[in-house]
């Protein structure tokens, strides 16, 4: 079998085995080992689109979450049934009480919105390196929190958003996560990906050989934040009310904490990364809420699950600082070449 | 009451705010001018301190022996986060440390959480520092707190004056700002002299927390958070790493945010953390090494 035919297949396989989870998990499993995949698949998205810029191109940004939250809000708006939005927002403009957005549209729409900011403020900022950039998106990830607490007339101040549809489905998040793999994935490996990798591996080098660093920069930040926007929007319809320290700095340690443990230059380590960090997380936060094993009984321990996940990013930092995986990928061997064309090639040398 | 009153009333406010500000950034300049590390566990020393006297007055301690002992506390508490956390990733790029900082924050607020709960409590301030002043016929209002805040910001300053310029350590301590490896070759300890460091920052931030505490009237595990971003624009704003820089930039920032909130709308002035943290941005952008290092220059 060709290679071509073999990635066709493969890929064939993994649409079909994700399909097959996506319609048919919620007949078979609890509702919990639902939501569970389903969260895990959410949070899949938002990290693979944290790595394009943190991962790949080296801006370390503190302020993906700020998109995330913009795409939640965005989308949120948008989609609350007219009735609903006339009680909840009432200062809203009157072109947004006109007409609410189905899901679709109104994810597609929140992801332009914030690829549009992802413009604006990138532009400034991706003249920064290092920990410039890092300390300057934080500052963004701040201003958005602000913002979004003040402009009341569309977010309800720091009170609870409420009333978005819950249509956040295993289907929807499963197709919204190959989009995304699949966008990644020829992004980060053609050339422009490899313009990508010498701008975070050495900047002056790439721009010795004529690649434009903001450009590649900029694009690379501008793509991550319409995954973001989009990601936010699976959010916001899968919480279905949130507030604006939903989208703040402990979602942004826990994104950070899944993309450095599964390593930040691989979107298989992305994915690692996430599963990992999910399971124990939500392992930890039954042993949270107190057990009793025979005669012992354990308290209740809010805040145990942070507190040991922060133990272990310290230790990654110090023990495997480029994380489990590092910058290789799960090929399957699909990238190596078959065995006929590896001999014709040794016969011609 | 009149205009020259309220202004009057303003600059006080500024100058006490300031004050605060210009404390917390001295100690995170000396901590980034030695080890050029963002060290956001700053703010839970902070918090440690403060925690510290509020237990301590609430078992009967003396509220002035409670106050040294808290400050005690914090440098022992950023003793052993550099010993524990930073220290093993000395040499990692500045993003994994600033990361790692961010860590060791959280681990520090949630174990706060999870012993004292995220709900403030009390703090337990004497009543003599609790007497307000008036002055030009009540006009002007500030409490003895106020006061103790703006002595003690230069009183501790000046000592750091001191400290540095006139000390081997101290001085030892600016020679391994200026280049660490010189600082090692011409035999100087590093280790000891970050640790030192570490300390002095740390027992600055205890003292920073008991005031904030003090003039907030309740402490919390998430007390150091917000006055730490705040003190990290007022380093970047003077100069970061430098520490008449960390002192400039927090008495500006200081004035800045209260003449925000005293002279603009309310519709503008709530979004004050807004306009702070632009701030930060253009001082990045524009001039990263804030007003005092005018030279330095950020590589793309």
């Amino acid at each position: 079998m060709s290679r071509e035919a073999r990635i066709k297949l493969c890929v064939l396989f993994a649409l079909v085995a994700g399909a097959v989870v996506a319609f048919g998990a919620p007949h078979v499993l609890s509702d919990y080992f639902v939501r569970i995949i389903l969260l895990i698949a959410l949070n899949a998205i938002l990290v693979l689109s944290l790595s394009l810029s943190n991962g790949f191109t080296g801006v370390f940004s503190l302020g993906h979450v700020g998109f995330i939250g913009a795409g939640a809000y965005i989308s949120g708006i948008l989609s609350i049934p007219v009735q609903q939005k006339l009680a909840l927002l009432p200062h809203l403009p009157a072109f947004l009480h006109a007409f609410s957005l189905p899901f679709l549209p109104a994810t597609l729409v929140a992801g332009v919105l914030t690829a549009l900011l992802a413009v604006v403020v990138g532009y400034p900022l991706m003249r920064l390196s290092g920990y410039f950039v890092s300390v300057a998106t934080m500052g963004f990830l701040i201003i958005v929190n602000v913002v979004l607490i003040n402009a009341s007339d569309f977010t309800r101040g720091a009170r609870t958003f409420t009333g978005v549809p819950l249509e956040t489905t295993l289907p929807w998040v499963f197709g919204w996560l190959a989009i995304t793999l699949f966008v990644l994935a020829r992004l980060v490996y053609s050339p422009f990906g490899r313009a990508m990798k010498s701008v975070r591996d050495d900047t002056i080098a790439a721009s010795a050989v004529g690649i434009g660093v903001l450009r590649t920069r900029l694009i690379a930040f501008v793509i991550g934040a319409f995954f973001a926007g989009v990601g936010g929007s699976l959010y916001a319809h899968y919480l279905g009310s949130f507030s604006p320290n939903t989208f703040y700095f402990s979602l942004t340690m826990s994104l950070i904490t899944m993309l450095v443990l599964g390593g930040m230059g691989s979107l298989s380590g992305a994915l690692v990364g996430v599963v990992c960090v999910s399971l124990l997380s939500e392992v930890l936060r039954s042993v949270e809420r107190g057990f009793t094993i025979g005669e012992f009984s354990v308290p209740a321990l809010f805040g145990a699950s942070q507190i040991v996940l922060g133990f272990i990013f310290i230790l990654i930092m110090i023990f495997r600082p480029k994380g489990i995986m590092g910058e290789r990928e799960f090929t399957f061997g699909l990238t190596q070449r078959s065995a006929v064309v590896n001999q014709t090639e040794e016969r011609k040398r | 009451m009149t205009q020259l009153d309220y202004m009057l009333q303003q600059i006080v406010n500024a100058v006490s705010l300031g004050s605060l500000y210009a404390l917390v950034a001295v100690g995170l300049s000396i901590v980034f001018g030695v080890l050029k590390l963002t060290n956001f566990a700053h703010g839970d020393v902070m918090m440690v301190g403060a925690f510290g006297v509020a237990l301590l007055v609430g078992i009967g301690v003396p509220f002035p022996v409670a106050v040294i002992c808290g400050i005690a506390a914090a440098a022992v508490a950023g003793f052993l986060i550099e010993r524990i956390a930073y220290r093993p990733i000395r040499d990692a790029p500045d993003v994994a440390r600033l990361l790692t900082s961010l860590a060791v924050t959280y681990i520090i607020e949630n174990v706060g959480i999870l012993v004292f709960t995220s709900s403030p409590r009390n703090f337990p301030l004497p009543a003599f520092l609790n007497t307000s002043w008036e002055l030009s016929n009540g006009a002007i209002t500030f409490t003895s707190i106020n006061l103790l805040t703006i002595a003690l910001t230069f009183v501790s300053l000046l000592l750091l004056g001191w400290f540095i310029t006139r000390t081997t350590t101290g001085l030892g301590m600016r020679a391994a700002a200026e280049d660490m490896s010189a600082a090692q070759l011409v035999g100087l300890d590093v280790n000891r002299l970050i640790i030192v460091a570490f300390i002095v920052a740390s027992a600055y931030a205890g003292l920073a927390g008991i005031l904030w505490a003090a003039q907030a009237g309740v402490v919390q595990p998430q007390m150091g958070f917000t006055p730490l971003l705040k003190a990290f624009v007022a380093a970047i704003i003077g100069g970061f790493g430098s520490i008449a820089g960390a002192l400039v930039g927090g008495y500006i920032l200081g004035a800045l945010e209260i003449f925000i909130v005293a002279f603009l709308p309310s519709s503008i002035s709530s979004y004050r953390d807004a306009i702070v943290f632009a701030v930060l941005i253009a001082f990045l952008l524009v001039r990263p090494g804030g007003l005092l290092q005018p030279n330095r220059e950020i590589k793309l």
